[in-house]
């Protein structure tokens, strides 16, 4: 199939469907409104359903409802909308059930800005809601990665029967560029029959199914928590995904970035190699859960005197990394957080050996 | 002489959690025979909300969701969207719809979502401890109003079915009581009828129920029926507010 030029929001909706996923619920918030339109008009198209819901609040508990229902379903959003959906996702993750949200993230605290930004980082990977869980996060840094990211999320989900999201900022969501849709679609075998509530006649049981998060006895909420935290603990064993780039050779520095932000740190380090200076990265893919692995070996490289955080916020991510490297050597952080993405020069300025 | 009076296939067989003289075990036996009576108990749904009725998934025989405080309407959308075959309806109490979930039953009802709800209105938060609700009655005393509900302070209680029915779409909204054998019977049949609708495809179906809370309103459960019949009834009028034909 060749490639088409297309608005990173419209791709990530054409992706669900083309990952087997008709079902979508929205509210319209900047920079992401455009999945919404893309999908009022395309869901009909293919006998899928579109709504749009009063609030996020709602949407959160409409993606439940269908979720719980053992459907593939839905939905985008931006920062303050995420933070709306946050008290559905703790319900989801405690019933244990698989959705995917999408959040193409803006600047914050409260209304903030509309422009992009990666400040909802630790909101999305330690803790999106109340209570202890985790979700899956998977962070693109181009339009067609957010393509593949969306057809992976929904597997990963079913596969964890939890809440997965993408975490964009929104260039990711914004910017137009050439995708490649891939059509093999692999629908692994669904156990959905054992827990979904979709109707005793439908799975030809007479064992009725009950989708809930309320254990009243606390030997039963404490063994439902550890079985959650067995969930996450075999996603850091079988799903951490990164990229590494220039880490073959030695190098004086370590970058570790993620979406856009990433692709602004790979010129600066193409264009600190014509200088003859060389620095590698580590680009999470996932960010929870976390590369610590390769990060911490990234940096452990004997040429390898300063690691650096970069990151559209004002040092979430640098926690991880700090967390990863464990003091083996210093730990500095360079971003912006008001809509504009810093430019390769003011990356070199920051990275380049004194 | 064979049995003429049998529990309902749709109600389990359990021990309740309920207080003496609490109604929500009569609106949840009329719900089960009118599941029983339809031949629908493979392909229903049912929605469990916040508060005492919570754990009602613990009384029916079929597939059960819980929810979040008066997010029943948006996860019933959600469920009656992806699969409009299943008959759903939400179980929701007072607090929980009338005051947090406010919003999410306004907007299902207004898109005339095939699902039904019933509405069980006492007049109070029960399990969080008796406190006030938009449905607490004028100078009622709760562990959050002592001296009674000042209504210059926080308004008159909101009568819910009449808000709804003011929308264009929802097609059967009306207002039964559980608190003794004449509004019983009518109460089955309207969520009987409410039921049908669904199946029929027709339109959105609201049935609020006037019932009791003993404990919390501190009286005995025959003062608690004879307490909603005086003060409560004459507020909440009983009856179909809007129907489909």
């Amino acid at each position: 199939m060749s490639k088409i030029l297309m608005k990173g929001n419209e791709a990530i909706g054409e992706a669900a469907i083309r990952a087997g996923c008709l079902n979508y619920f929205a509210y319209p918030i900047t920079p992401q409104s455009e999945v919404a339109e893309y999908l009022s008009r395309r869901m009909p198209e293919v006998g899928g359903v579109f709504l749009q819901g009063e609030s996020e609040v709602a949407v959160s508990y409409m993606i439940f409802g269908a979720a719980a229902c053992g459907e593939r379903v839905f939905t985008t959003s931006s920062s303050p909308g995420i933070s709306l959906m946050s008290e559905g996702i703790s319900y989801i993750a405690g019933a244990q059930c698989p959705a995917v949200f999408v959040n193409i993230m803006r600047g914050g605290p409260g209304l903030g800005g509309i422009l992009p930004s990666q400040a909802d980082y630790l909101q999305a990977t330690k803790g999106i809601g109340h209570g202890d869980f985790r979700m899956l996060v998977l962070a693109p840094a181009s339009v067609q990665e957010a393509v593949e990211m969306v057809m992976m999320a929904f597997p990963l989900a079913e596969k964890y029967r939890n809440p997965v999201m993408i975490l964009g900022d929104g260039l990711i969501g914004q910017m137009m560029e050439p995708v490649e849709f891939h059509d093999d679609l692999k629908v692994a075998p669904s156990n959905k029959d054992d827990w979904a509530t979709n109707g005793m006649d439908t799975r030809g049981s007479d064992r009725r199914n009950l989708v809930k998060s309320l254990y009243l006895d606390p030997e039963e909420l404490n063994a439902h928590n550890l079985h959650l935290k067995a969930k996450y603990e075999q996603m850091a064993r079988e799903d951490v995904r990164y990229e590494a780039y220039n880490t073959d050779g030695d190098y004086e520095a370590l970058i570790v970035s993620y979406g856009t932000m990433s692709r602004v740190c790979r010129t600066a380090i193409d264009m600190l190699k014509q200088e003859g200076v060389e620095v590698g990265m580590i680009r999470p893919q996932t960010v929870f859960p976390y590369p610590e692995t390769a990060v911490r070996e990234a940096a452990e490289k004997k040429s390898c005197k300063k690691v650096f955080a970069i990151e559209m916020n004002m040092g979430q991510m640098l926690e991880d990394v700090q967390r990863a490297v464990c003091g083996l050597r210093p730990v500095e952080w360079f971003g912006k957080c008001g809509g504009e993405v810093p430019t390769p020069e003011e990356v070199i300025d920051v990275v380049r050996p004194a | 002489m064979g049995k003429t009076f049998r529990k309902p296939e749709a109600l389990a067989d359990v021990p309740t959690h309920y207080c003496p003289g609490c109604t929500h075990g009569v609106i949840h036996r009329l719900v089960a025979e009118v599941i029983d009576e339809l031949g629908i108990r493979g392909r229903t749904v049912g929605i469990a909300p916040v508060g005492c009725a919570v754990l009602c998934y613990n009384y029916f025989t079929f597939d059960f969701q819980e929810s979040a405080h008066g997010r029943a309407p948006a996860m019933a959308t959600g469920m009656k969207r992806v699969r409009p075959d299943l008959v759903v309806f939400t179980y929701q109490g007072d607090g929980d719809l009338a005051s947090i979930g406010m919003a999410e039953i306004i907007h299902a009802a207004n898109r005339g979502e095939r699902f039904t709800t019933i509405f069980v209105n006492n007049a109070v938060y029960g399990m969080t401890g008796g406190q006030m609700a938009p449905t607490t009655m004028p100078d009622q005393r709760t562990t959050t109003s002592p001296f009674g509900r000042n209504v210059d302070e926080v308004g008159m209680p909101i009568k819910v079915a009449e808000l709804l029915a003011a929308l264009q779409t929802p097609a059967y909204i009306t207002r039964q009581a559980a608190i003794k054998p004449k509004y019983i019977v009518k109460a089955k049949k309207a969520i009987k009828r409410a039921f049908t609708y669904q199946l029929e495809r027709r339109c959105y179906s609201f049935v609020e129920v006037v019932s009791t809370c003993p404990t919390n309103w501190g009286l005995t459960p025959v003062e608690a029926v004879k307490w909603a019949e005086e003060q409560m009834l004459p507020y909440y009028q009983l009856g179909d507010l809007k129907t489909p034909e």
